[in-house]
């Protein structure tokens, strides 16, 4: 068994750019779940929209920050539709309607009806909408390693997705923790513990909702933006596992923390190529395949999302004392 | 509770004995109020000198059951009026339509003589008539200290924009947190600010909604049965903040069931049975009003529910109680 062959692309997956793709989503459900009590079974259709609001408009030629507004816009409208007609209802209504949601979004993108848009189920190709993300790299062209890593300057799998992406992250973290620690982020976490009381005291409960859900949202598409400019915009591979992902990293990390996404989306990633590929060098072929080692990697994070909230639902991160005691 | 039996002696309310420091400061206040009352007609819906509530026709209907049917109820301003009547007289749903819980299938209210009816709950608050909740609503899993500062009005950082500079909220912020530390202090709620609000007792949660509820200067607070499961010594204290919110200028209107504490605090009583008012009163005479020992207490008031006798008269075959009812009272 070759370990630092292993270990160095178990290393590479804590950076890659999917991992911070999912750390940005899960900070954007944070927002939601973690500081507002917010059900939001459907983050991946925000990420989708974010991504084809991007490609698409790329690809119609618009300028690299025009594109990103138009994600933007899509997942504040997307917030908004999803937003007037739950948030006044109980809290289930919003899960049940943002699950729906996000599959109606993927439907519709894959929809031989709009080929000429979204490429209908085989997508947008990367190739078609990441040049003006490239142009921006200050960096020459060519390869560069640092200690084991080595990936291009700038072409799709670059270290320049790779700097922005983790950027971004952290400036997703920079603005939870202020939030959090701020009063409109009181208020959050008063409607989180019952939305009753914070309205007795003169709050608009609906209006601070309506900002969580947004706010999140549009962490999430630009999210989805991250998450596609190594590859390529396909419906089919954002769907509600995507979602399910998301929040497995969050629960992981530890919900209504500032760092417990991005140690979540660490973990989760790193954790599960390095189940996979021990297994690939150690499982002989006859026992178990390839094909049969990539699912029994996913039956591995299933069971341990159990484990992780029978005995620690509070994630890694998160403070068991807070936890403890029981709302109500 | 050993107050129980207390209604048989309605002159204790005159006289506070257990009060200590607090009751040197409520006789001219409650003496003032009680003069004020002496004038009024003892019937349901009677004008007062100074009404800050005034609410007309106000129904609601849930399917074909009337929870309210309240035709007109006035509330003075600056006295403490108790609203009591036996269960499902829908006093907690009165409650509710008047702060904006609750929508009325009708009516119309006004608060300070601007109109509330189909105003929304947290904009009901922010013009002064701030309520507490039955089953208290402390928010568990945050500190005594942030429940209080949710309590606050005018904060900027409340804003989603503002709360990203510290400095737009920051002085703002330090004038709550004194604020909320005098509020705690007063409730002897001090030692446990940095505590998760869940940790405290029940009867604690009590008087921490309450402190919450004064952080933004309320004109008007409404409690919806305060003293229910809270203790007899902390009991005292509450009462004790009750009476000094009124000194001070607070309406407080209250539900309750403990007659006895209504007796001994309330200025005014209206008494409720099945949706309606069917008396109103100073506290000392109102419960000897027919209509609510009909409605509130029972045809039963006076005797005594362990005497077995009792239990015969359930025994008689229905055509035979039409003319029983007299003859037991």
């Amino acid at each position: 068994m070759d370990w630092t062959r292993i270990l160095t692309n178990v290393v590479g997956e804590l950076v890659a750019p999917t991992t911070a793709a999912y750390a940005l989503a899960a900070i954007g459900l944070n927002v939601h779940f973690g500081l507002t009590g917010l059900l939001n079974f459907g983050q991946a259709g925000f990420m989708l929209l974010g991504a084809y609001g991007f490609a698409i408009s790329t690809i119609a030629g618009w300028p690299i920050w025009a594109a990103l507004l138009v994600a933007i816009a899509c997942a504040v409208v997307f917030g908004l539709v999803l937003g007037i007609p739950t948030l006044k209802l109980r809290g289930d209504y919003l899960a049940i309607v943002t699950i729906a949601a996000a599959e109606i979004v993927r439907i519709i993108g894959r929809s031989t009806a709009l080929t000429d848009l979204t490429g209908a189920s085989s997508g947008l190709r990367g190739n078609s909408y990441k040049e003006s993300f490239q142009a921006l790299s200050p960096f020459p062209d060519g390869n560069t390693a640092i200690g084991p890593l080595e990936y291009s300057n700038n072409s799709s799998n670059s270290w320049w997705i790779r700097i922005v992406g983790w950027v971004l992250v952290a400036l997703a973290c920079l603005l939870v923790w202020r939030l959090k620690n701020s009063p409109w982020g009181r208020v959050l976490k008063g409607i989180r513990e019952d939305e009753d009381a914070v309205r007795s005291l003169g709050k608009n409960v609906y209006a601070y909702k309506m900002q969580a859900l947004v706010l999140g949202g549009v962490i999430g598409a630009v999210a989805g933006i991250i998450y596609v400019l190594p590859r390529a915009v396909q419906p089919d591979s954002m769907g509600r596992p995507m979602t399910f992902f998301v929040w497995t990293i969050l629960l992981l990390g530890g919900a209504a923390t500032v760092f417990g996404p991005v140690l979540g989306s660490m973990i989760f990633w790193g954790a599960l190529l390095l189940i996979k590929s021990v297994m690939r060098s150690t499982v002989p072929a006859e026992v178990m395949g390839t094909q049969q080692i990539e699912q029994f990697g996913w039956i591995v994070v299933g069971v341990t999302l159990m484990l992780l909230v029978i005995f620690r639902p509070q994630g890694m991160l998160g403070d068991k004392k807070e936890l403890a005691i029981n709302a109500h | 509770m050993p107050t129980d039996r207390s209604h048989r002696q309605p002159d204790e309310a005159g006289a506070p004995t257990t009060h200590g420091a607090t009751a040197v400061a409520v006789p001219s206040r409650a003496d003032e109020l009680r003069d004020r009352f002496a004038g009024l007609d003892r019937v349901p819906g009677v004008p007062k000198p100074d009404p800050i509530v005034v609410a007309d026709h106000v129904t609601r209907h849930f399917g074909g059951m009337t929870a309210v049917d309240v035709d007109h109820l006035e509330v003075e301003r600056g006295a403490i009026t108790a609203l009591i009547g036996p269960n499902g007289a829908g006093k907690t749903t009165l409650f509710n339509l008047l702060t904006g819980f609750d929508k009325p299938s009708t009516g119309t209210w006004t608060f300070e003589g601007r109109s509330l009816s189909g105003t929304p709950a947290a904009k009901v608050s922010r013009s002064g008539m701030v309520r507490t909740f039955q089953l208290t609503k402390a928010l568990s899993r945050m500190t005594v200290i942030e429940n209080m500062r949710l309590g606050a009005t005018g904060q900027p950082g409340e804003n989603l924009g503002a709360a990203l500079i510290p400095g737009l909220w920051r002085s703002r912020e330090r004038e709550i947190t004194a604020q909320a530390e005098e509020l705690l202090a007063r409730f002897k709620l001090d030692t446990k600010r940095d505590d998760f609000a869940g940790s405290l007792s029940g009867g604690q949660r009590k008087l921490l909604e309450m402190a919450r509820a004064l952080m933004s200067k309320p004109t008007m607070v409404m409690l919806d049965e305060p003293m229910a499961g809270v203790n007899p010594a902390l009991t005292q204290s509450l009462l004790g903040h009750i009476q000094s919110l009124r000194d001070e200028g607070t309406t407080v209107l209250f539900v309750e069931h403990d007659m006895h504490m209504v007796r001994h605090i309330s200025d005014w009583v209206v008494v409720m049975a099945e949706g309606r008012i069917v008396a109103e009163g100073p506290p000392q005479s109102v419960m000897n009003d027919q209509a609510v020992i009909d409605a509130y207490l029972g045809a039963h008031h006076g005797t005594d529910l362990g005497d077995d006798s009792l239990l015969d008269e359930a025994e008689p075959a229905p055509g035979a109680t039409d003319t029983t009812p007299e003859g037991t009272r």
